[in-house]
């Protein structure tokens, strides 16, 4: 290891693969960012999201990047992870709805139906 | 490979033996058979700490924790929680489940008051894989100390903090690095102790296993800091899943650069070997494990000189405690404030307490200091099985003392539990409950000390071993009026006399049981009554005239014709001929003979 740059960059790369397991306490959003995901438009959405959270000063929610889940049709898919409350997964998500997820779910705790995959299951 | 979900199989020594391997080898195989493996991921961990409950297995997202895990739950979990994502909730870890929902594992009344700092990284990673120790900052603290810092600096940092020695002495680690820094020899040596031979301790051993590169890289901080270049890690031979796991973190830290020459390009150079030890007591003292190390019959010797003064091959070195080390990259980064903020005043940070006995959790627990005996009993602990009531806890194993309920509430610390007669030690707990008879918790204590003193000096071979003759007698009915002065009187000099504190110590057990529970050696030497019903000589064959049919099945079976009575009318047992064999309670078709 020849510098911290080079560590850096090894701990982001790996960082993306385990965050899922941190801070097993407050909200957690996971995006599908598996190929499908991302050509469906995942990065956007993902940006989105953070930046959303950035703009309302929310510091404490996890916001993690995670495999293919095996419904590609759906994709963009976004997962809410309330604790004590059964996940809410949202399919076909862009940046619009994206930022209203935060927005109704996150922050004043109403999963948004119409757009979640008990929708059209 | 990104993946969708994390399962995290314990794979601790506790869960191991309960199989825990092959649990993984179900998902592995599970997951795989219904086309997943591209999608979630099984990942072996260090141990989560509820070590009761193994086989431990944590599934992410969700964070959710099920308990017990038997293979026949595999396939189930697998299709309806990994294929549909509907959580499993009769194999959760029952505290979990409520009924607004799942809680996350951190409001469960075990995880709820802990705060995990050494153990910061157990259960989170693969402690095989040297990247997932990086993606949650493992040797980010090196880093910093590498390039932004002087050694001056680092040990003003760890002084600041207020860390104090986690293997039992509670010496405050940055003023023994400041002795090793100041001295003029080289080359000088980092060693870690991870000899733990606390008879119920495992905190040190689910460190190594758990998260190995905390330890090697606060290793190389120390050489940094002391102007070392060389470090030994002793363990017992007997943790081989912890040798296994640190032989893989130092190969892996070397090649990727981060043991070796030159690191992060600063010039500073620092290797690890590891040490075996053959699992003597004794070599966990500091003077005999650097004998150890070095090849030499492992004897404790007189200090001073200290070992930052003459250590490993005659050189200035530290010898540190496993958990010492693990919480030193943690304060490097958070700052000395966040850590001296946890805490007492005179104890900063938190205590992994290795919980046994007579207790629910059984398991690892890491408490801010502070937190009182009784929480960690009856709300982390779950409190003592079978409705029975809490007599004394034991902290310190062989050198520590008994707490007894009075002091239930006491915060612990360092100093608050030298108070009351007890010590830190290196973190085993172990709960003694109303069946538990104090003289035999303090005679177990000291056949241990018996059995593993060196033998180099006399108070320690010789009176720990008359000690022990004292307790045997008083423990099988012989005890005579006097005999407790005789072992407190016995104890003292042995306290003064004994070259190390194996021998100085060694009395403490005694001493702290005559001091809260007299009364049960008074009733074991004038009543000849054990009051717990544990001692067996003093125990008493009768038979319960109501339940006794006058069958004489005893009688005849009796070697001794201890047993008279009448056909069909209740029996009795003339007790200065029964000689105790047990068989007519063995033969009674009714139950009639009971013992106490
Ligand atoms: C009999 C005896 C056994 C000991 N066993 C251990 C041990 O297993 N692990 C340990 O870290 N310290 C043990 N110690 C304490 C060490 O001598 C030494 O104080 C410690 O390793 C220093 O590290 P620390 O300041 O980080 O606690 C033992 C001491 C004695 C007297
Ligand atoms: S006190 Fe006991 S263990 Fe220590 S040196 Fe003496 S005989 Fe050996
Ligand atoms: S314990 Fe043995 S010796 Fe005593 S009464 Fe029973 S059979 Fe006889
Ligand atoms: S070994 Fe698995 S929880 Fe402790
Ligand atoms: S002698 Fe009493 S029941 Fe056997």
């Amino acid at each position: 290891m020849k510098s911290i740059e080079e560590l850096e960059k090894i701990r982001k790369e790996t960082l993306e693969k385990v965050n899922l397991r941190k801070d097993r306490n407050g909200i957690r959003i996971t995006v599908g960012m598996a190929t499908c995901g991302i050509a469906a438009g995942a990065r956007p959405v993902m940006m989105a999201i953070l930046d959303e959270l950035g703009k309302r000063n929310i510091t404490d929610v996890v916001v993690a990047e995670t495999g293919c889940i095996g419904m590609c049709k759906y994709e963009p898919m976004v997962d809410v992870y309330v604790p004590g409350q059964e996940k809410v997964t949202y399919i076909k998500v862009d940046e619009n709805k994206a930022r209203q997820i935060v927005a109704e779910h996150v922050v004043n705790g109403h999963p948004i139906k119409e757009w979640t995959i008990s929708s059209v299951e | 490979m990104l993946y969708r979900s994390h399962v995290m199989v314990c794979g601790g020594t506790g869960c191991t033996s309960s199989n825990s391997d092959r649990i993984a080898k179900c998902f592995e195989e599970e997951i795989a058979n219904k086309g997943l493996d591209k999608e979630v991921q099984v990942v072996r961990t260090g141990c989560f700490g509820l070590c009761e409950l193994g086989p431990v297995v944590v599934v992410y997202p969700e964070g959710v924790f099920y308990s017990r895990v038997k293979e026949e739950y595999v396939p189930e979990i697998v299709e309806e929680h990994l294929l549909k994502g509907r959580v499993v909730k009769k194999y959760l870890y029952g505290e979990s489940v409520t009924e607004e929902g799942i809680k996350p594992l951190e409001e469960t009344a075990f995880f709820k008051k802990q705060q995990r700092v050494a153990l910061r990284n157990c259960g989170l990673i693969n402690p095989e894989d040297i990247k997932e120790a990086i993606a949650f900052d493992g040797y980010k603290a090196l880093a910093k100390v590498l390039t932004e810092m002087t050694p001056e600096e680092v040990i003003n940092e760890i002084k600041k903090s207020g860390l104090r020695g986690r293997g039992g002495g509670g010496f405050p680690t940055g003023i023994k690095w400041e002795f090793a820094y100041n001295q003029k020899e080289t080359p000088k040596y980092v060693v870690c102790n991870a000899d733990e031979g606390d008879p119920g301790a495992f905190m040190d051993r689910s460190v190594l296993e758990g998260d190995p590169h905390s330890v090697l890289e606060a290793m190389a901080i120390a050489g940094y800091a002391i102007g070392a270049n060389h470090g030994y890690i002793y363990v017992r031979a007997e943790y081989p899943l912890a040798v296994k796991r640190l032989q893989i973190a130092i190969d892996q830290a070397r090649e990727y650069g981060l043991l070796g020459k030159n690191i992060f390009n600063t010039g500073f150079d620092f290797d690890i070997e590891i040490r075996l030890g053959a699992g003597a007591f004794v070599c966990g003292e500091e003077t005999a494990l650097l004998n150890s190390v070095m090849g030499k019959r492992g004897e404790p010797r007189p200090r001073p000189p200290f070992p930052a003064v003459k250590g490993v091959w005659e050189k200035p070195t530290i010898v540190n405690n496993v958990e010492t080390y693990a919480n030193i990259p943690a304060i490097i980064l958070n700052g000395s404030e966040w850590f001296a903020s946890i805490g007492t005043e005179k104890s900063k940070g938190t205590k992994v307490f290795a919980l046994g006995g007579k207790i629910n959790n059984t398991g690892l627990v890491e408490i801010p200091m502070g937190t009182t005996l009784r929480e960690i009993i009856f709300e982390i602990g779950g409190g003592i099985p079978n409705g029975k009531k809490f007599k004394a806890a034991q902290t310190g194993g062989p050198s520590g003392g008994c707490i007894p309920a009075e002091h239930l509430d006491t915060p612990i610390d360092y100093d608050s539990l030298l108070n009351i007669g007890s010590m830190m030690g290196s973190g085993g707990l172990i709960v003694m409950d109303e069946d538990n008879c104090m003289v035999d918790i303090a005679k177990f204590f000291l056949e241990f000390t018996v059995d593993e003193s060196c033998g180099k000096c006399s108070p320690c071979r010789i009176g720990t071993r008359r000690m022990l003759e004292l307790l045997n007698k008083i423990t099988s009915g012989k005890g005579e009026e006097g005999d407790i002065e005789k072992l407190e009187t016995l104890a003292n000099s042995i306290k003064a006399s004994s070259l190390c504190a194996l021998g100085q110590t060694a009395p403490n057990p005694v001493l702290s049981t005559i001091r809260y529970f007299r009364d049960e050696y008074e009733a074991h030497i004038k009543e000849k009554r054990c009051p717990a019903g544990v001692c067996q000589a003093l125990l008493k064959f009768r038979i319960d005239p109501d339940k006794c049919k006058g069958c004489g099945i005893c009688a005849k079976n009796c070697p001794t014709n201890a047993i008279s009575g009448k056909v069909k009318q209740p029996h009795v047992i003339d007790q200065d001929k029964c000689i105790k064999c047990g068989t007519c309670m063995d033969k009674c078709p009714f139950d009639a003979i009971y013992k106490k």
